[in-house]
């Protein structure tokens, strides 16, 4: 027997059954900063001084949170003084409505998973991917690369990626869109077949942060694209792009509403 | 007010020629070039490696925009002279190449955007083909392959002159993805703009963070404590480590050895797991600070986390140098002469496997190198077997390190205490990544800075990597392209 497949039988199953049972391979990676306005103090801006991406603006003397341009770089929380700001592992952030990235006090009382568009029954089983570049850091890529090694084996799941436009049912678009990719983006959107879904995803696709407001860089897919869901995160690590993809195909329930984890 | 302990020396434009020709006849290499603004003034700077263990030579041009071009003396220098061209607005004369580079051709600025009256506008325009040699002849064919290409890969167009299977020509246009960080870090507080030297090249974090932190000290004049110094050399190793598993996962895929390319991919990810249970992030972020790292890790006991990887990476490593059908395609590919390799400036494990051996963290050590052992593999013939040889080496050499810098570890302070300094500093500050040497420029003035200057591995390398593309066959092209290791983010910032 060739020494190749004999090791990799020997090897056995490295894939992870998650979300299903087994572990997500995630064990200590932190995510975005969860925020108690109870035990904010007033008149304090240190949060704010200390983000670098203006995820957190003081208005009036009153913390705005917004988790589309958090890098999860964790200075808000070594800044906070009063422990407003903590650390936690909330890396699954993907929602279907940009409105629930920016944190919010009181709660709608509509689900968020209710408020996309349905997908088509015939996606959800069998997805096609088509990935673009827009201008990121490698970090997404390397993320993404990763759903296809042998501990995520995203093809169990019925998803993979293509190389044509033509044969995708989701473009999965990273980095803030810079000037030159602009139209190659759009003539990949264009190339695509109807029903075609959206994933903006990491930060820089939902808002450009930090890479906005430059000579060369874009501020995300806001105006360019029917975002279908956006997944903040720096990058976003392979378990929270499961969770994307599978929010998007109604397989599970989103995590985040108002800014706040675990509620919906 | 020097870069580090530097021998600077003055040069009028006139002279620059006869000076780099001299440098070349000494044996030095040209590592990088830049221009900066200062009192309104332009100075072009052109840093030299000396040799082992001596300072670095900078060449420093003042008050001229318009500058002889050295590319036909040192090539490698001609990529930085179209870069200062497209986003300084300099002239460089008699230059071989004188094509855009990082703005596209199609594409303007209403001004260069490291230009004297800095940057004002964003970048527009429309797609237009690149300036490249005509290439005729009764069966040539052009294949345009890009920028968006199969798979999940970083945005480049690559063009192909071919008949059959040869490779007359073969051109790649990056810059897509340029996102004018340079000019980004100018007027942060130095201190706070580590989350952007993170970000320049998502595989490259640690690095490209160290790199940028220890420039600040030098200028800044903080003494790193040890354990931070140490600590650093594991993040640095671990990152070191992924980056070559994916290598390998990635090799194996072009040369179509499944398995082998799964347990690449696989390892790769064990690692990414253990640096996130040690960091909190798959890609070591969040860390590394001006002045050593942002809090303390338990970093003790990764010795015994790693065994279980180095075992198998070792195993993995040797049934891949035992598969012929793997090795077959490896030897004899893509080669890059010595010569060449010098000339257009390749790095890291690139250059060592032409050859010549460089290796920053023997050659100008930082962080705590200087007191750990480890060897520097090099190979001489210059093909994809002799690139993927040494990054074996090497890759095992960073199981060694992380074992040896772990063992190390003593209990003290990981962030030295300092004071901003008022008035105007400058520093370099320079890794060995994992695809080669890294160096980062900065010049601040009361806190804030006002240039930056990167030169990624990658733009070194990636300037190289068509040189053994010409010529050669289509079979080959993807394997070679593996076997550079390549990213591109890095390079077009």
């Amino acid at each position: 027997m060739p020494v190749w497949t004999w090791t990799g039988l020997k090897a056995g199953k490295a894939a992870t059954r998650w979300p299903q049972r087994g572990p997500d391979g995630q064990d200590g990676v932190l995510g975005m900063p969860r925020w108690d306005s109870a035990a904010c103090r007033t008149g304090c801006d240190a949060c704010a001084a200390a983000c670098p991406t203006g995820a957190i603006q003081v208005n009036a003397g009153k913390a705005e949170v917004d988790y589309g341009r958090c890098i999860v770089c964790q200075r808000c929380v070594e800044d906070c003084p009063e422990g407003a700001m903590a650390s936690s592992y909330d890396w699954a952030f993907g929602v279907r409505r940009r409105e629930d990235l920016l944190w919010k006090k009181a709660l709608d009382s509509r689900v968020g998973q209710d408020l996309g568009k349905r997908v088509a029954r015939s996606l959800r089983r069998s997805l096609h991917i088509r990935h673009v570049d827009a201008g990121s850091c490698n970090g997404c890529e390397s993320e993404i690369g990763a759903l296809d090694n042998p501990f995520y084996n995203l093809h169990r799941l019925g998803i993979f990626f293509t190389p044509s436009p033509r044969f995708a049912d989701l473009l999965m678009v990273t980095g803030p869109v810079t000037a030159p990719m602009h139209a190659p983006l759009l003539a990949t959107w264009e190339a695509m077949p109807e029903p075609r879904l959206v994933l903006a995803t990491g930060t820089c696709a939902v808002s450009g942060a930090p890479m906005d407001g430059g000579y060369a860089g874009g501020s995300g897919l806001d105006t360019l694209l029917p975002v279908d869901v956006w997944l903040p995160g720096c990058p976003p690590n392979p378990a929270a792009l499961i969770h994307a993809l599978l929010l998007l195909l109604e397989r599970m329930p989103q995590r985040v509403q108002g800014g706040h984890y675990g509620a919906g | 007010m020097r870069y580090n302990d530097c021998a600077l020396r003055p040069l009028r434009a006139t002279d620059l020629p006869a000076v780099a020709q001299d440098c070349v006849t000494a044996g030095m290499r040209f590592q990088m070039a830049w221009h900066d603004w200062e009192e309104g003034q332009c100075v072009v700077r052109y840093l030299v490696s000396q040799g082992n263990r001596v300072p670095f030579l900078l060449l420093e041009v003042r008050g001229e925009e318009t500058l002889p071009s050295l590319a036909a003396i040192v090539p490698l220098l001609g990529w930085y002279e179209r870069e200062m061209r497209d986003l300084g607005g300099l002239t460089f004369t008699g230059h071989p190449e004188p094509f855009p580079l990082v703005i596209h051709e199609g594409f303007s600025l209403p001004l260069p955007p490291l230009g004297r009256e800095g940057g004002k506008g964003r970048l527009s325009g429309e797609y237009m083909p690149p300036t490249m040699p005509e290439v005729q002849g009764d069966q040539v064919q052009n294949l345009y392959w890009g920028p968006i290409r199969a798979d999940v890969v970083e945005t480049g167009e690559f063009h192909y002159s071919y008949i059959g299977e040869a490779i007359l020509h073969y051109h790649p246009r990056l810059f897509f993805k340029h996102r004018g960080l340079e000019a980004r870090f100018v007027g942060q507080q130095a201190d706070a703009a580590v989350f952007l030297a993170e970000r320049v090249s998502g595989v490259g974090s640690v690095c490209h963070a160290l790199a940028y932190c220890q420039a600040v000290e030098t200028a800044w004049g903080i003494e790193v404590p040890a354990r931070a110094q140490l600590l650093r050399v594991i993040l640095a190793e671990l990152e070191r480590l992924y980056n070559h598993f994916h290598y390998f996962g990635l090799l194996a895929k072009t040369t179509t050895l499944k398995v082998g390319s799964a347990t690449g991919f696989l390892l790769e990810e064990r690692v990414k797991q253990l640096a996130a249970q040690l960091t909190g992030s798959r890609f070591l972020r969040s860390l590394l600070s001006v002045g050593g790292l942002r809090r303390d890790l338990q970093a003790e006991h990764l010795a015994s986390a790693l065994e279980n990887i180095s075992d198998e990476g070792d195993a993995y490593l040797t049934r891949l140098h035992q598969t012929a059908s793997h090795l077959d395609r490896l030897m004899g590919t893509g080669i890059l002469s010595k010569e060449v390799a010098f000339d257009q400036g390749a790095t890291g494990p690139v250059a060592r496997a032409s050859g010549l051996d460089r290796d920053l963290r023997r050659d100008h050590p930082y962080a705590a190198y200087p007191h750990l052992r480890f060897d520097v593999p090099v190979r001489a013939k210059g093909d994809a077997m002799a690139r993927s040889e040494v990054r074996a080496e090497s890759l095992r050499e960073a199981i060694a390190l992380l074992m040896q810098a772990s063992g190390h570890l003593k209990a003290g302070p990981v962030r030295a205490e300092y004071i901003v300094p008022r008035g105007q500093q400058k520093g370099l500050g320079w890794t060995e990544s994992p695809r080669g040497s890294l160096y980062y420029a900065v010049r601040i003035r009361d806190g804030r800075l006002e240039r930056v200057k990167i030169k990624s591995p990658s733009f070194s390398n990636w300037r190289v990597f068509p040189l053994t593309a010409h010529g050669t066959n289509m079979m080959d092209y993807a394997i070679n392209e593996a076997s550079f290791g390549l990213t591109i983010a890095g390079c077009d910032r």
